[in-house]
Order: structure tokens, then C-alpha cells, then sequence
């Protein structure tokens, strides 16, 4: 505006002067130019003072309103140093478990089936299960990174998912890369801690080390449709059971899956699932101590995977039913050898499958009950006695669930096996907890 | 046959794939995360958005899984518009990492967090889990408040108008137009909801900070012993004690929630229970934004009497 009036009285003023020589107009020019930047000036000066007052303003808004909540407890508002503010989110799952077992742990054995390293029925009193360390954030706008280490109870780590996935890549695909469990199955991606039961259904025990965790490539597709449809593939590096000792330059293992799901109405929602592992190793070593066997050639899973799920009003806070099962197919085509013998051709089809059942029938309080069984064929003669004898066994198993979680982030349960995985049954008792700490985790489906 | 049937598969392949990659000239497709904001994206973006709504009244929204279907429609969705402050914390992350979908991940214009637009209140000071499912941000339930939700149209009629800019001047229009029609029914709600001012009440859950600030009603007490942890029947006793110190009028929940501890305590305190809609869909009455808190006031005030 000032400087508006000031033009205004300049141009009015000129006129005014017609006579006065050329030095005084020059002076007068100068006079007006110096008054000008003079006002400008101050008009600068005027607008920054505004500015200022206006964020102090604001600053002083929101530290009242920043008081008025934190009332009595101190201001935490202090501003964090960026190295800390961009932090990814960490998040500690403590876990533990007291297992009472009839039969000793360390004999465990599945007639008909070489088992992996993992594929025990767990520890005989007291004992810390693994704690999971997880680190997750944005990379960037681009990538998604996350690193899940798995601290062992005797010492030790190791990396259980290391990967990066991607977030803007166009039509619905996603590349994720790194260490990470497969996507083949329903159980297979789930981490330890959301398990149902403090164990893995026989089936991936005995045919995947109860999870197939790889290092490779995962690309997957979601289709542009209402309904949950997605493709995904993998290769992988196929160092992991039911493969080993990958040596080649290509992939040693590859997979391909194929899921669905939707809702049924408001209460009810669904997933359903096909997926194949084909893994190939190459003297996969199995069996305690000394007495190893070894196996040649390639190993082929096969997955049908479906969950089912209701809530009244689709709202699983009060009450909830979970109904989930899967079978599972491994084909074995190589050359087995048994400890202390010699190699002889193997052409073996081993099935399993479970089923469970977990009913929420109170706020926190979950009971679930779950069967599952193995049967493999009887190789023949060659392999009498060995572990891959089925003895004419069938294995199979019971179990019972109760469990209580105080919040989202603590869960203690007791468990009950009636377990005849091995010729003499077994029961077994666990009790466990899970508690997580830091970030908080994803309510995954 | 098969060799009819491969041409077919790639026609209706490449016809989705074109679907697919065709630009939004038909509707903006919004996921809306609850249906206040649901409600709102359809009042501002009239037949140019096409909304779907994750949620409903009758589920907690703190409790919402990453099911399948939603990750199919967070997929195909060009805007997500969601309360934010972390009240979808525990799904809304998880969604959006799977679809990996370009136009709604955080910092794009198709994410849309309307606590971004309000002054959030109860931020707490101390972040510890003892304390229960606290929100670091403040708490979400921002929508107690209808004050907020013209704060968030002014900005979300913005942000659709940013990402559909051939309708901007549909939007704005529709936006002035839901504004003005607001304005008036807020005035009148103020004013019927006058003599519960200074109204002392219990809460079930910590959801009503904004309502509360509102209409100036005092919360006494909260059932729940820390947010998200359910009240023990000795914690109950608790409060039941702590209303003969200092009576409250009644007693208030959300239609998603049990009614038992509310009940519960109306009985023993011979106070009357309330549920209130929470977000449209809540009640019979609540069937949009106006019905929503038409309904509240008049709850409100029925139970004061």
C-alpha cells in the first residue's frame, strides 16, 4: 500500500515542478530514489518481522496444545536428531517354551522319512526358543527393505529373512529379493510367532524342515480383479531342505504359486492356494551325529493350501473361528544312499496334511485343535530298515490349544500332543510364550 | 477347440491389461479405510469416484487383518483416504507393501491421511506399552467430531481435484456445497446439544476425545484400564467406587464394541448405557454423514435427560 501512495504522489508531484531546472530535477530524482529504497527496505524488513511472528505463533499454538496433552508427564517433544528419526522400525519377539516329553527328543525319527535338521519335536524342560530381532523400513519411495535375524538360545545368529521388495513397480507386480521364506503354501510365510500351535504341522516338518527359507528372486502378480488373484515364481538358490548343497551357477530351486480369496459376505473371508517347490541336491545330508544319509537328485513339493475364516459382523475382537488345512506332496527321484551302506536308486512319494480349528471364544482367549498325518511308500527292498522304511507306520498326531493374550504383543499358551508320529506314541506337554516388543507387527491374514 | 481358445485367452488377457492401464477417465477409485471417510470422499466426489469402503461400523478398526480381498481393492485403487495417526497400523502398511500399487504409497497425492488436516489431541508424552495401545500421534478417533470433518473435505476435496484435475470445478462445487449444508446443520446441533455441556460421562474405550472436546462434556472415567486392554470385573468395581466420589451422567460405547462392561456398570451406577453409531453405519439412523451425528446429539441428550 505504501509503496502504492508513494508512485501515486511521485507522479502527481511531477508535474507540479515544470520550471525547476535539470540539477534540481536530478536531485530531486535522487532524493525520491534514496526515499524509495528506504521504504522498501523497511517494508522488508516489516514483512520478514511478520513472517517470524506469525511461525512463533504457530509454535506457540501447537507446544500449548503439545502441554495441554502431555499434562503432568514432561515434554517429550524434543526434536530427535535425524539419524534417529529415521530409524527403521525394530521389533524383538522374546520367546520360550517348558516342554515335557515322554519319548527322548533326540531320538526322534518318522519312519519313511530322511528328516532335516530342524525337524525335532522340541526341548525337554525349560528352554529359550529363538528370539527374533526384525528391522524393517522404506528404502526409499521405491524399495521396501527388511532383516529378520533369529538369535539362537546356545548362541549364534542367523539371517532368517534379508530381503528388499519393491513398491512402485507398475501392473500390479512385485519383486522381492534376498533371503525370505518362499510363498509357496499358507504356513510357509508366517513367522514362528503368529504360529497356532508352538510347533509345525508334521507335513512341513518332515517335508520342508518345517519352513523353506531360501536365499533368490520372488516376482509376483496381483491381478487387476476384485477378487484376490495372484502369480508368483521364484528361484532360488536351493540350499535349503528338502534341496542342499547347491553348486551350480543357476538356481538349485524354483517355485511357483498360484493364490486366491475373497469375502463371503461381511462375516466370513477365504484363501485358497496351489504352489509346487522343485528343488534338486546334491548329497543332501540328513540323520544325527555320524550316522548320515545322503541323497541325490531332484525333490518336488506340492502344496494345496486353504483358510477359512469368520468373525461375527466381520469384527474378530470378541469371537472368532479360524479353519485352516493343507496337503502337501513330495516326490523324490535320485539316488539315496543310507549311513553305512551303499547308494541305490530312490523313487519315493511321500503325503501329508493337517487340519486345525481355532476359536476365539472370549476377548483373548483362544482354544485350537489340529490332526495331522504322514504316509510315505515303501521303497523296497533296498531300503529295508533304513530311515526311509515306513515300517508300515502310519504317522500321525493330535493336538490340543489354549491360549491367552493379555494384548496384541504378548501370548501365553499351553499345548498338548498326542503324538504318533513315531511308533510309540508319545505325549507331550508345552508351555510358551511369545512377547513382542517395538514396532508394531502386521495383522497379516 | 484349443485352437480357438488361445486367441480367446490373449483377447481377454490384453482387454484386461488395457482396463488396467487405461487412465481414470471413468472414476477415481478410492479406498476409503472407514466409512466417515468413505461417506465424505462420496459426498465431495459425487459419480467421479468410485468409493469402497474397508470397514464398517461394527469392526474395530484397530482389529482389521489384510485380508485378501482388501488387498485385491487396495490394488486397483488410485487414492486411499484413511484416518492415519497409526490407527490402521496393524493392516493398512501391510496392504500397501503387497499390492506394491505406485499411486497410493506414502508421500504420493493418492495417500490421503485426514489426522494430516485436524489438531490431534492426547499425543502423548510417553510412549510406553505399559500403558497400552497408545498412539504416538495422538489419538486417531478423530471423527467424534464434526468439526473435523470439515477440516478434512477442505482438504480432501484439494487432493481429489490435484489428482483428477478435468473435475476440479466439479469438486469444488460439490465441496462448498456439502460445506454450506454442514455449517447450518452444525450450528444446529450445537445448539441442541447446549445442555450437555459441562456433562460428566463415562467411555468405554478412549474414543471420544473429540467429542468430548466438542460439546464440553467431561469424561470421569474410562472402562477400559489402558486403551485396547479390556476391563476386569475388579477394574469395573474400581470405577463403579469412583462414580459415587464423582457421578457421571452416563455411560457411552461404539457400536463396534460389546456391551457388557457398559451395561455392567449402568446398572450398578443407575446411570443409562449408550451406544453411539461412531462412524456412518453405526445405527439406522446413521446412514450418512448428517444421520451420524444427528443420531449422537440426540442420544446424547435422550440419556441426559
Amino acid at each position: 500500500m505504501k509503496r502504492v501512495f508513494m508512485a501515486c504522489v511521485l507522479t502527481l508531484a511531477a508535474p507540479l515542478v515544470p520550471a525547476a531546472d535539470k540539477t534540481d530535477m536530478a536531485q530531486l530524482h535522487q532524493e525520491i530514489e534514496q526515499l524509495k529504497a528506504d521504504y522498501e527496505q523497511r517494508l522488508r524488513a516489516l514483512e520478514t518481522r511478520v513472517q517470524k511472528a506469525e511461525a512463533s505463533a504457530q509454535a506457540a499454538k501447537t507446544d500449548a496444545a503439545a502441554a495441554q496433552t502431555a499434562a503432568s508427564a514432561p515434554a517429550a517433544s524434543a526434536p530427535t536428531a535425524s539419524g534417529t528419526a529415521f530409524n527403521p522400525q525394530v521389533s524383538v519377539v522374546l520367546d520360550g517354551t517348558y516342554g515335557k516329553l515322554a519319548r527322548p527328543p533326540a531320538q526322534y525319527a518318522i519312519p519313511g522319512f530322511a528328516l532335516g535338521p530342524d525337524a525335532g519335536p522340541g526341548k525337554r524342560g525349560p528352554s529359550l526358543g529363538e528370539s527374533e530381532l526384525a528391522m524393517s523400513a522404506n528404502v526409499d519411495d521405491k524399495f521396501y527393505g527388511e532383516l529378520t535375524v533369529s538369535l539362537q538360545p546356545e548362541g549364534g545368529a542367523s539371517v532368517e529373512q534379508a530381503f528388499f521388495q519393491t513398491l512402485e513397480l507398475p501392473a500390479g507386480l512385485t519383486v522381492k529379493t534376498g533371503r525370505f521364506f518362499s510363498g509357496i503354501g499358507y504356513l510357509n510365510e508366517q513367522h514362528s510367532h503368529v504360529w497356532d500351535f508352538v510347533d509345525q504341522p508334521l507335513a512341513y516338518r518332515a517335508m520342508l524342515n518345517n519352513q523353506y527359507d531360501d536365499d533368490g528372486v520372488q516376482v509376483r502378480w496381483l491381478a487387476p480383479t476384485d477378487t484376490f488373484l495372484e502369480f508368483g515364481g521364484e528361484l532360488l538358490r536351493g540350499d535349503a531342505f528338502p534341496g542342499g548343497a547347491a553348486t551350480g551357477n543357476g538356481p538349485g530351486a524354483r517355485s511357483a504359486f498360484v493364490h486366491v480369496g475373497g469375502d463371503v459376505g461381511i462375516s466370513n473371508s477365504w484363501s485358497a492356494g496351489l504352489s509346487q517347490l522343485r528343488t534338486q541336491a546334491n548329497n543332501r545330508e540328513t540323520g544325527v551325529g555320524s550316522l548320515l544319509d545322503k541323497f541325490t537328485g531332484d525333490s518336488t513339493v506340492s502344496i494345496a493350501d486353504f483358510v477359512w475364516k469368520w468373525s461375527p459382523q466381520g469384527n474378530p475382537v470378541y469371537t472368532n473361528f479360524k479353519l485352516q488345512g493343507e496337503y502337501l506332496r513330495r516326490v523324490e527321484n535320485g539316488s539315496f544312499t543310507p549311513s553305512g551302506q551303499s547308494a541305490a536308486s530312490y523313487d519315493g512319494v511321500q503325503r501329508g496334511a493337517y487340519l486345525q480349528g481355532i476359536y476365539q471364544f472370549m476377548p483373548r482367549w483362544r482354544v485350537g485343535a489340529r490332526h495331522d498325518w504322514l504316509t510315505a511308500d515303501n521303497p523296497g527292498a533296498a531300503f529295508t530298515n533304513t530311515v526311509l522304511d515306513p515300517n508300515n507306520h502310519t504317522p500321525k498326531r493330535d493336538s490340543f490349544m489354549v491360549d491367552f493374550s493379555n494384548s496384541e504383543f504378548s501370548r501365553l499358551r499351553l499345548q498338548y500332543n498326542h503324538d504318533q508320529s513315531q511308533p510309540t506314541t508319545d505325549n507331550q506337554w508345552f508351555l510358551q510364550y511369545i512377547m513382542s516388543i517395538g514396532a508394531h507387527g502386521a495383522h497379516q491374514f | 477347440m484349443p485352437n480357438k481358445f488361445l486367441p480367446r485367452l490373449s483377447a481377454a488377457l490384453a482387454a484386461l491389461l488395457i482396463a488396467n492401464a487405461a487412465p481414470a477417465a471413468a472414476a477415481l477409485k478410492v479406498f476409503a479405510c472407514e466409512p466417515e471417510w468413505g461417506a465424505l470422499a462420496q459426498e465431495i466426489g459425487g459419480d467421479k469416484v468410485d468409493v469402497y469402503t474397508a470397514t464398517t461400523a461394527l469392526q474395530d478398526p484397530h482389529q482389521i487383518q489384510a485380508r485378501p480381498s482388501l488387498i485385491a481393492r487396495v490394488r486397483n485403487a488410485d487414492m486411499l483416504v484413511c484416518t492415519g495417526a497409526e490407527l490402521e497400523i496393524g493392516w493398512l502398511p501391510l496392504l500397501m507393501r503387497e499390492t506394491g500399487n505406485a499411486r497410493i504409497q506414502t508421500g504420493q497425492p493418492g495417500n490421503f491421511a485426514a489426522a494430516d488436516y485436524v489438531h490431534m489431541l492426547e499425543v502423548p508424552a510417553k510412549l510406553d506399552r505399559s500403558e497400552g495401545d497408545v498412539h504416538p500421534f495422538g489419538n486417531p478417533h478423530i471423527q467424534t467430531d464434526p468439526r473435523n470433518i470439515a477440516r478434512v473435505a477442505d482438504a480432501l476435496a484439494q487432493r481429489l481435484a490435484q489428482l483428477d484435475q478435468a473435475d476440479a470445478a466439479y469438486f469444488e462445487a460439490r465441496h462448498s456445497d456439502f460445506i454450506k449444508r454442514w455449517n447450518v446443520a452444525l450450528q444446529r446441533w450445537e445448539q441442541q446439544a447446549a445442555p450437555l455441556k459441562g456433562v460428566a460421562i463415562v467411555s468405554q474405550h478412549k474414543a471420544w476425545s473429540y467429542l468430548e472436546d466438542w460439546l464440553g462434556m467431561k469424561e470421569v472415567a474410562v472402562l477400559e484400564p489402558k486403551p485396547g486392554i479390556p476391563p476386569s470385573s475388579s477394574y469395573l468395581a474400581e470405577v463403579l467406587d469412583h462414580l459415587k466420589h464423582q457421578p457421571a451422567k452416563m455411560v457411552i460405547r461404539a457400536a463396534y464394541q460389546e456391551g457388557r462392561p457398559s451395561e455392567w456398570l449402568a446398572q450398578r451406577a443407575h446411570i443409562p448405557a449408550v451406544e453411539l453409531p461412531f462412524t456412518v453405519g453405526g445405527d439406522a439412523q446413521a446412514k450418512d454423514l448428517f444421520g451420524l451425528y444427528e443420531d449422537t446429539v440426540q442420544r446424547l441428550l435422550k440419556a441426559n435427560q
